[in-house]
């Protein structure tokens, strides 16, 4: 057998991809090649470490060094450096932003330090493509435990002991949910994994999909016998077509070796799985609205009950839990229950996957125990705001969800507490605001989104959000009236109350909770038409201090001609002819140039 | 079903598990407002006006899809509810146009009506607003999408009731809409404008075309539809004493809300300017107005002379289909009784006569087995010359709904049609066949063991003659014969026999063949083979093809029985009805529809009554027909218009129409139902019953009654399957006969558990025997002929304008490979001949037809179809072969 001394991972996630990790990896085996070192050093394409942020991704095992942003330019200095003579590339290691030093290792990066990465652990750790790698990492351990061990009753007890909730944004107890279909009379049962992750922002299912599919595959076949199923849906959104691709090539491996099929380990078992592309539509990430696409009907919700436990896809009982519930079942039957529980707050077990994203240094995927404050989130493992600027807010849960502000940066990160101050875990989407941020822009922003997605069918979804985007609207051109605060209010409570679903009924939370802790930004745009963060361009003006030195720049560069002065002389702008662009902003080397 | 108990408003009620809140609260009278919902829809939750409060509920939800469960506490009027009520109106209020003065719903709109109860006085939101084109594109429908609410009634009423899938959703959120398939106009799509929509629109979205700019109706009458004999009930809509349209009667007991294009919108006829007013007498070779009492007393004076100096036996009359039961009785009774000849006869002649003859035979009664609202609960539906889809649309539109529920087809026709589309088996037999099929779809069963031997032991007899016959006929003869793969046959066989409740669907696919009645007594030795007869949902079912058919047959409008199927020829049946008239009848079975017209052109026939019908165009070789009356002394033509058969008479007598009078139709199943007088007759024109009375007094045979219920109470004396029915007791729902006697419920199914009417079933064997005639090298194709959804039969075409605006020419089909070979291209007019005539028409190329074949209608006088068809007829009953006869065709 040949000796491998080193392996080099490559990230080959969606997001190392397109930044390009392919490019790399074939400068690499060229190169390895060149050298005669194909043979001793090993390239493995892995999933995603969660650092998108800092991409393509290559480590370096068995020293485990972590170089970032690695073009295919650096290729041979890599090779003639790191793996020939054995020396650190000193200018592809990560730098804190904070205290600008370069981390070589993995372990050490501070975006690792605080998290607990277990449904994540394989992720950019083993070949998502090769089935050996999973089970050589204890993969389908827990299927053959539950298979051949444990009754399906006793698979449910110990998935409600657990208190494993469902991470897909309800978070209703796992368990429980299995144990309704369990329950439910029916000849035929399905599993389906809801894989429509269609929040902005979120990617945390589709880096699982990409990087550990044989997880979420195990986890839905312990849910198949647990719940007295034979076949099981994927319903993945057809933006994903790599997880789509791997998940094939997962689905695949494991019927040749028998771990999909019939009589699984012997035990009588059978289980097949099928992939059913989304075709683009949020709502379909809403239960009964998926279930109707997997039919071939157009995707649109209806009113439970019957929920989908008892009648589900074509009528039968079937079970829907989204990729990350699914990826945390293996482990929790291999560990125990209670080595599960132990883990995350009273009522919030386990870990959370959270998707980085927004106005943060760090940008990427961080998997943290229940129960972690948002400071460390976003401070200790997203590396701050970017630019030093100030924290303002996080949207948590997507366009569903709320705003948090800075006075509840320490508030322990759970289930229950978030939706105490207005907010929703959602399927953990953080987008991180800072001042520059106005909060009835981003309200609308979200507003937007749902209004868009809305499936049309029921009224206050369909017509409601509608008017209350054109009221957002309103507000942020300058003009919003007396009283429009208020019916924002009454119709969010009417929206809520009302809608179909829970795109309708979780539609004006963005509002709601901007409205709870930044309702002066509301009123400053309406009574005094002015936006506090100077973000909606209709209600800011640019004006130059005296600190312009009148060298002339700010003139120059802007596109309408609205700037006048000589050299040397305090410039002008003419607010009637500002298109507000922020070019002159940009010039200007002395800052001289406000808006507001 | 269990009972839960649940509190709504604080009062308690106990109602079964199975229902909503909303059916819940209606059992306590307590008014929960809707708009989406619909009893007789899936209920869809998506207006969110029904929305009430649930104790320990998160949200609202809404009444139309919450099941009532054991302690549910429901409130439906707090504060919150009012709001979110309020709020959701006001929303669909905002993006809705505010024309309500110019709308045509105005006044019977769900949304204003929303707004009032719930008390809205201003509308808060001033945004965009959905604003489309209109959809104005064929004579039926308008389509004001900018008028829509989204509730998506339209969507599930084409998709559960109408089951053709036509409108649907599409778009997301605020650019949401309903639009016909591809976002089309309606006549680009495949919408057979039943207009079903239209009757579930709460708002100004669809609405009828004919009843626009016409004003409201100040009155609306339920009543029978005068197409075909599914018996569909609706509502003539009237103002100012004429009929403007027609809107779904929802206690409709066949149909509900559904219709199809000729009933909602082809009543138009009533009011054609082509009605014929008054009495017409021809004077040297011209028709001139008369008064009533000069036509009827000269036609008594020729009648009388005639019957004087030839014999009774000298005058024939021709009942008719179309008319109502009353009509036809009082017809065959001025027959029997005034001139005394039984010469008796009317279309069911050309069409189901052999049903009555082999079901007779067979069962003992000639009708449907089965009743209409049984076929959605059909496992395996066996369809064999019949195109419910076009010819019985709302039976088309059950069978659809059937399939939905997922039951299986078997579809046994030459052409192509909507349901040989849809089968699970199509067996594209060669027409004339059917015996050669059926004989072979038997033998497969006997030798498989699929055959039900405890009901062949307990319910029938002359199993034997049949298996021996049978034994002949094995699968690759009929393959060859028929040209359906053996393999088909074993399947089709397979599923019929084996399934749980399997029922046959026939039409004139079967009937009008020289071996009809042969065809027929095939169908019936298949159902008692599998003992599929005699339960819910199985059964052998001839849909009747015009509105009275039945009745007219039970009427007693043929030449050898009296009402109720009672033979002139059997002493007893003749010695009741000479009590019963007070006169002496004949024993003797009169002419036949074809006789007829052979004795006329014979000389032997010296006069004709004829009543509703034109067999000049209806009935096959009409240069046969036309010389046969052109050598009557004197013909008598009652009717609405001036057809071709009319315009040969000595004599028109102008009728009224179904608006115009009392009545009663006996639809496909039996069903004996009211038809309501809704304007005035026409002009001086007068309802057939009193036209007939009233000649029968002049020619000294008092016959007078009040109203048609007095000539219902007659018909209930002397018909026994009639004996329980009377006006009171039909008003509501109609009576399903037989109904022995007073205050008997009625029959939904007959033969009830392998009964037969006749005691034991009997099998008759039955030998294939090819057409009359088939093509050869002069004639090279086979024409088959039916009907087309947009006309019926000879009368639509020409006087309902909106039916002819959308079909206005006969097209026939031919298969693109022989329009090929003939240089024939899309729309070329061609000539289309036989050894009897010729015609012509547009091509309509199509695989619908198989090459070799043809197909035509008969609906259009521009194109007399039965000037080419063939005059052979049954052997038993005398029906034409309408189905087969060979032709060229050419390019004309």
């Amino acid at each position: 057998m040949q000796h491998i001394r080193a392996h080099v991972l490559i990230c080959a996630g969606t997001g190392c991809t397109a930044s390009g990790a392919k490019r790399v990896e074939a400068a690499l085996q060229e190169e390895l090649a060149k050298k005669g070192l194909d043979k001793e050093i090993k390239i493995v394409e892995t999933g995603c470490h969660g650092f998108c942020e800092a991409g393509p991704l290559v480590i370096v095992y068995p020293e485990g060094t972590f170089y970032v942003r690695v073009q295919e330019e650096d290729v041979p200095e890599l090779v003639e450096s790191h793996l020939y003579k054995g020396r650190i590339v000193e200018r592809l290691l990560y730098k804190e932003p904070v205290t600008h030093e370069s981390v070589p290792n993995y372990n050490d990066l501070s975006f690792y330090k605080k998290q607990q990465r277990m449904v994540l652990a394989n992720c950019g750790h083993i070949n998502p493509e090769v089935i050996g790698d999973y089970i050589a990492s204890g993969g389908y351990e827990a299927l053959a435990k539950a298979l051949t061990g444990m009754s399906p009753t006793e698979v449910v007890a110990e998935v409600k002991k657990s208190g494993l909730r469902g991470r897909g944004g309800g978070g209703f107890p796992t368990g429980m949910k299995w144990g309704f279909t369990q329950n439910a009379v029916g000849d035929k049962k399905y599993v389906v994994c809801n894989a429509d992750e269609g929040d902005p922002g979120a990617f945390m299912d589709r880096s699982v999909l990409e990087g550990d599919p044989h997880r979420v595959i195990e986890g839905m076949a312990i849910c198949g016998y647990a719940i007295g199923a034979d076949e099981g849906y994927l319903y993945v959104r057809a933006e994903y077509p790599l997880a789509i691709k791997r998940l094939r090539i997962a689905i695949d491996q494991a019927e040749e070796m028998g771990l999909l099929g019939e009589n699984i380990f012997g035990s009588g078992f059978n289980f097949r799985l099928k992939i059913k592309e989304g075709a683009g539509a949020f709502v379909c990430g809403e239960e009964t609205a998926l279930l109707a696409s997997i039919e071939g009907k157009r995707g649109m919700p209806r009113p439970r009950p019957p929920f989908p436990a008892i009648s589900g896809l074509w009528g039968k009982p079937t079970n829907i839990n989204n990729v990350e519930t699914f990826a945390n079942i293996p482990q929790i039957i291999n560990k125990g229950s209670a080595w599960y529980a132990s883990i995350g707050t009273e009522k919030s077990k386990g870990t959370k996957v959270f998707a980085l994203t927004g106005r943060i240094n760090h940008t990427g995927l961080a998997e943290v125990p229940m129960g972690i404050s948002m400071r460390e989130i976003i401070f200790d493992i997203g590396g701050g705001i970017i630019g030093g600027k100030k924290f303002k807010a996080v949207q948590i849960g997507g366009p569903s969800g709320g705003c948090l502000p800075e006075q509840l940066l320490d508030l322990p990160v759970d289930y229950d507490s978030l939706i105490q101050v207005g907010a929703m875990m959602g399927s953990g989407g953080l987008v991180v605001m800072d001042e520059t941020t106005c909060m009835v822009d981003l309200a609308k922003f979200f507003l937007a989104f749902t209004q868009a997605e809305s499936c049309g069918k029921c009224t206050p979804c369909r017509e409601g959000t509608k008017r209350m985007l054109e009221i957002l609207n309103r507000i942020t051109e300058g003009n919003g009236k007396e009283g429009d605060i208020e019916l924002l209010e009454e119709m969010s409570r009417n929206i809520k109350n009302t809608a179909l679903c829970g795109l309708g009924q979780t539609a004006p939370n963005p509002v709601l909770s901007t409205l709870r802790y930044f309702r002066n930004e509301y009123e400053a745009h309406i009574t005094e038409k002015r936006c506090p963060a100077g973000a909606c361009s209709a209600l800011t003006g640019y004006s130059i201090t005296e600190l312009c030195k009148g060298c002339g720049l700010c003139k120059k560069s802007c596109p309408v001609e609205a700037i006048s002065g000589e050299i040397k002389g305090r410039h002008n702008i003419n607010s009637e002819a500002c298109i507000k662009c922020g070019a002159c902003i940009a010039k200007c080397p002395f800052k001289a140039i406000i808006k507001g | 079903m269990s009972q839960v108990t649940l509190s709504i408003d604080g009062n308690k009620v106990s109602v079964p598990s199975n229902i909503t809140v909303l059916e819940a609260a209606t059992k306590l009278a307590i008014h929960i407002p809707t708009l989406c919902y619909l009893s007789d829809l899936s209920p869809e939750g998506s207006c969110r006006v029904c929305v009430v409060e649930i104790k320990g509920a998160r949200s609202l939800v809404t009444a139309c899809t919450y099941p009532v469960s054991e302690g549910l506490e429901v409130s439906t009027n707090t504060p919150a509810v009012l709001e979110a009520r309020r709020t959701v109106v006001e929303m669909l209020l905002a993006n809705h146009p505010q024309e309500c003065p110019t709308c045509q719903r105005s006044q019977t709109c769900e949304l204003q009506s929303l707004a009032h109860e719930l008390g809205i006085r201003n509308v808060r939101f001033t945004g965009e607003k959905r604003k489309y084109q209109l959809d104005d594109s064929n004579p039926f429908i308008i389509r004001d999408n900018s008028k829509c609410v989204l509730c998506g009634r339209c969507v599930r009423v084409c998709k559960e009731v109408q089951v053709c899938n036509v409108l649907e959703w599409t778009e997301r959120g605020f650019t949401s809409k309903v639009t016909p398939t591809f976002d089309s106009t309606m006549k680009d799509s495949s919408c057979v404008f039943c207009g079903t929509c239209v009757s579930a629109c709460p708002v100004g979205a669809l609405t009828e075309k004919s009843l626009f700019g016409v004003g409201k109706p100040d009155k609306k009458v339920k009543t029978t539809c005068p197409f075909c004999g599914v018996g569909c009930n609706f509502d003539l809509n009237v103002k100012n004493g004429k009929v403007i349209g027609v809107t779904s009667n929802l206690e409709g007991p066949v149909n509900g809300r559904l219709l199809c294009v000729k009933g909602r919108f082809g009543t138009d006829y009533v009011h054609s300017p082509e009605r014929l007013t008054v009495p017409l007498i021809k004077k040297n070779g011209n028709f001139v107005e008369s008064t009533w009492d000069e036509a009827l007393d000269i036609i008594a004076k020729k009648f009388s002379t005639i019957k004087n100096t030839y014999g009774s036996d000298a005058l024939a009359a021709v009942s008719s289909a179309r008319c109502v039961n009353e009509d036809n009785y009082l017809m065959q009774k001025f027959m029997r009784a005034v001139i005394g000849t039984n010469n008796i006869d009317h279309c069911a002649r050309t069409c189901h006569s052999p049903t009555v003859a082999g079901l007779a035979t067979s069962f003992g009664s000639g009708a449907m087995t089965n009743s209409i609202n049984e076929i959605p609960d059909c496992k395996v539906m066996f369809i064999i010359g019949a195109n419910p889809s076009e010819a019985h649309p709302v039976i088309g539109a059950k069978m659809r709904q059937a399939l939905r529920k997922g039951a299986k087809l078997i579809v046994a026709d030459p052409r192509k049609t909507e349901m040989a589309q849809k089968a699970d088996i199509w067996l594209r037999l060669k027409p004339g066949t059917d015996v050669m099929l059926i004989n072979g779809l038997m033998h497969i069963i006997i030798r498989n063991e699929w055959s039900n031997q405890k009901f062949i032991a307990n319910c029938t007899t002359g199993f034997d003659k049949v298996k021996a016959v049978v034994e002949k006929y094995p699968p690759d003869l009929v393959e060859k014969i028929t040209g359906v793969p053996a393999e088909q046959l074993y399947k089709a066989a397979k599923l019929y026999a084996t399934s749980e409740r399997s029922s046959i669907f026939y039409t004139l696919g079967i009937t009008e063949h020289t071996c009809g009645t042969d065809n027929v007594m095939s169908l019936a030795n298949l159902t008692m083979l599998t003992g599929h007869i005699g339960k819910p949902s199985t059964g052998v079912n001839p849909l009747r093809g015009q509105n009275n058919v039945q009745g007219s047959c039970d009427m007693g409008a043929l030449p050898n029985v009296y009402p109720g199927y009672q033979q002139v020829s059997q002493p007893e049946s003749k010695k009741k009805f000479e009590k019963a008239w007070n006169t002496i009848l004949s024993d003797k079975p009169g002419l036949t529809l074809p006789d007829m017209f052979d004795a006329a052109n014979r000389g032997d026939l010296k006069a004709m009554y004829i009543m509703g019908e034109d067999p000049v165009l209806s009935d096959a070789d009409a240069h046969h027909i036309r010389s046969g009356l052109l050598n009557l002394d004197f013909l008598v033509v009652q009717n609405l218009f001036l057809t071709e058969t009319a315009k040969l008479a000595d004599i028109i007598l102008p009728a009224s129409s179904f608006a115009e009078k009392d009545g009663t139709f006996t639809n496909t199943e039996r069903r004996i139902q009211r038809v309501r007088q809704a304007i005035a007759p026409i002009g001086k024109s007068r309802p057939d019953w009193q036209i007939i009375a009233d000649l029968a007094t002049r020619m000294g045979y008092s016959m007078h009654y009040d109203h048609p219920c007095q000539i219902m109470d007659e018909i209930a004396k002397l018909t026994p399957a009639y004996t329980g029915v009377n006006y009171d007791r039909i008003d509501a729902t109609g009576l399903q006969w037989p109904v022995p006697e007073a205050g008997h419920p009625g029959t939904p199914y007959l033969h009830s558990g392998g009964n037969f009417t006749c005691g034991l079933g009997y099998f008759m064997a039955v030998e294939y025997e090819p057409p009359a005639e088939v093509p050869d090298e002069e004639f090279p194709f086979l024409l088959t002929t039916g009907r087309i959804l947009y006309h019926y039969n000879v009368s639509t075409h020409k006087y309902s304008k909106r039916l002819s605006e959308h079909a206005p020419e006969e097209r026939m089909m031919l298969n693109p490979e022989d329009a090929i070979k003939l240089d024939i291209k899309e729309n070329d007019l061609v000539r289309i001949s036989s050894r009897r005539g010729s015609v012509t028409a547009k091509a309509w190329l199509t695989d619908a037809v198989a090459p070799g074949i043809v197909w035509m209608s008969f609906h259009f006088s521009a194109t007399p179809t039965n000037e080419v068809t063939n005059g052979a007829y049954d052997k038993v009953t005398k029906t034409y072969e309408y189905k087969v006869c060979a032709v060229q065709v050419k390019k004309a």
